[in-house]
């Protein structure tokens, strides 16, 4: 578990083929974490038969709407894997 | 998929635990026609059929666990999460419990929490207003709720509930209060979130039950206040 | 950066979202049953069934509906363990 809650991060903007859940619209932005979830299996893996071993932190990130665009809310609030994470 | 504390097991496949016990309040026939009379079946439906039959056929599935499957999903409905919202209106240490987890919360009332490992519940109060989205599918505290509606799967939605909250909001007929914050979660991995909407003025006399019943599916998604 | 066709998040659109609600069919129900029973059996999880269904070309994927997305990706999953042969649903119903 790298990160800490109020830890700042920002989002990889790294390409990946294939299945992940890390949306388009986070890549590159920053953010704080907000919440460390505990371990959970890796889907990226998983999504093409492996088993998501070995589990990976999960954090709930929190972006600020001036992180994001006038329209977005206050905050938005995404939960994000480790290895999607860096220190900001 | 699987039952879990917190320090969770994952076997999880998609939402659906094997193992639970269910309050059905019905009896959802199999046969039951909610499409055209047969024969007049569309294609798709046609489809999905054949697939079954075939995969019955080859042994891969069980034809009565598929129709216990259905029968777990047709028996899921938002009276699950208005229960849970309800309780946390009149007994405020349920709430902090609820807040802290709301998988154990929904236990403590002998509801299903479904097989998602992780379920949190968001206040809304004064200040903050909660809004749920998926944006990369449908994922949705189904256990607690039933299914989604098509809006919150449909594809608009998925995108202007993180680029244009409040003019969804707009749409939905939800006016915020000036200095109310707005917040939307993106269900991105295995937990789900649940809003706990606003307990409306002027309730103070009603009974738990009735509270409930003031609780609507849309107001637990965070894209309406209760009644 | 472009947008596999399902990561929807802030995609550009001004469309309003229409509330209109339908009871779910029973094909659909049957859908989402098959997934689970495919789950429990271990042939396929809730990773895969999403893979399958960001996987299918972005034109039908907008143009199908929700369960129709779950179908796709149930055959092309089951197809590509070799529980289904190829073609072999397609068969099915020509027959």
């Amino acid at each position: 578990m790298t990160f800490r809650v109020g830890d700042r991060v920002r989002v990889s903007d790294r390409a990946h083929e294939g299945h992940h859940r890390t949306p388009g619209y986070l890549k590159g932005r920053s953010g704080r974490v907000e919440l460390v979830h505990g371990e959970f299996t890796n889907p990226e893996t998983r999504a093409y038969g492996g088993d998501g071993l070995p589990e990976e932190a999960l954090y709930q990130v929190v972006f600020a709407r001036d992180e994001l665009w006038p329209g977005a809310a206050d905050r938005t609030y995404v939960d994000l894997f480790e290895h999607w994470l860096e220190a900001a | 998929m699987s039952d879990h504390d917190h320090d969770h097991d994952h076997d999880h496949d998609h939402d659906h635990d094997h193992d639970h016990d269910h309050d059905h309040d019905h009896d959802h026939d199999h046969d039951h026609p909610h499409e055209p009379i047969a024969g007049a079946e569309s294609a798709i439906a046609t489809r999905a059929r054949a697939l079954e039959e075939l995969l019955v056929e080859k042994g891969v599935v069980q034809r009565e666990d598929v129709r216990r499957n259905v029968d777990w999903l047709v028996s899921r409905s938002p009276a699950d999460g208005a229960r849970l919202v309800a309780h946390a209106w009149v007994d405020p240490d349920f709430k902090e419990r609820l807040l802290a987890d709301a998988r154990a919360a929904a236990l403590e009332l002998g509801l299903d929490p479904g097989p998602s490992p992780v379920v949190v519940a968001v206040e809304n109060t004064e200040q903050v207003h909660h809004m749920v989205v998926c944006t990369l599918c449908s994922c949705y505290p189904r256990a607690l709720l039933g299914p989604p509606p098509d809006w919150y799967k449909s594809l608009p939605y998925r995108s202007r509930a993180v680029s244009d909250p409040r003019g969804i909001l707009d749409e939905f007929g939800v006016e915020l209060e000036d200095g109310v914050e707005l917040r939307v979660l993106d269900s991105t991995a295995d937990i789900r979130y649940l809003v706990l909407p606003r307990r409306p003025p002027e309730t103070d006399g009603l009974g738990e039950d009735e509270l409930a019943a003031l609780v609507t599916r849309d107001s637990m998604i965070g894209v309406a206040q209760p009644a | 950066m472009e947008r596999a066709v399902h990561d929807r998040g802030a995609w550009p659109t001004a469309e309003s979202i229409d509330r209109s609600e339908h009871e779910l069919a029973d094909w659909e129900l049957l859908t989402d049953a098959l997934v689970h029973s495919l789950a429990g059996e271990g042939l396929m999880n809730v990773d895969e069934l999403r893979r399958g269904i960001e996987s299918m070309p972005a034109d039908e994927y907008e143009r199908a509906s929700y369960y129709e997305r779950w179908l796709s990706s149930v055959e092309k999953i089951l197809t590509e363990k070799g529980v289904l042969a190829p073609g072999e649903l397609d068969e099915r119903l020509a027959s």
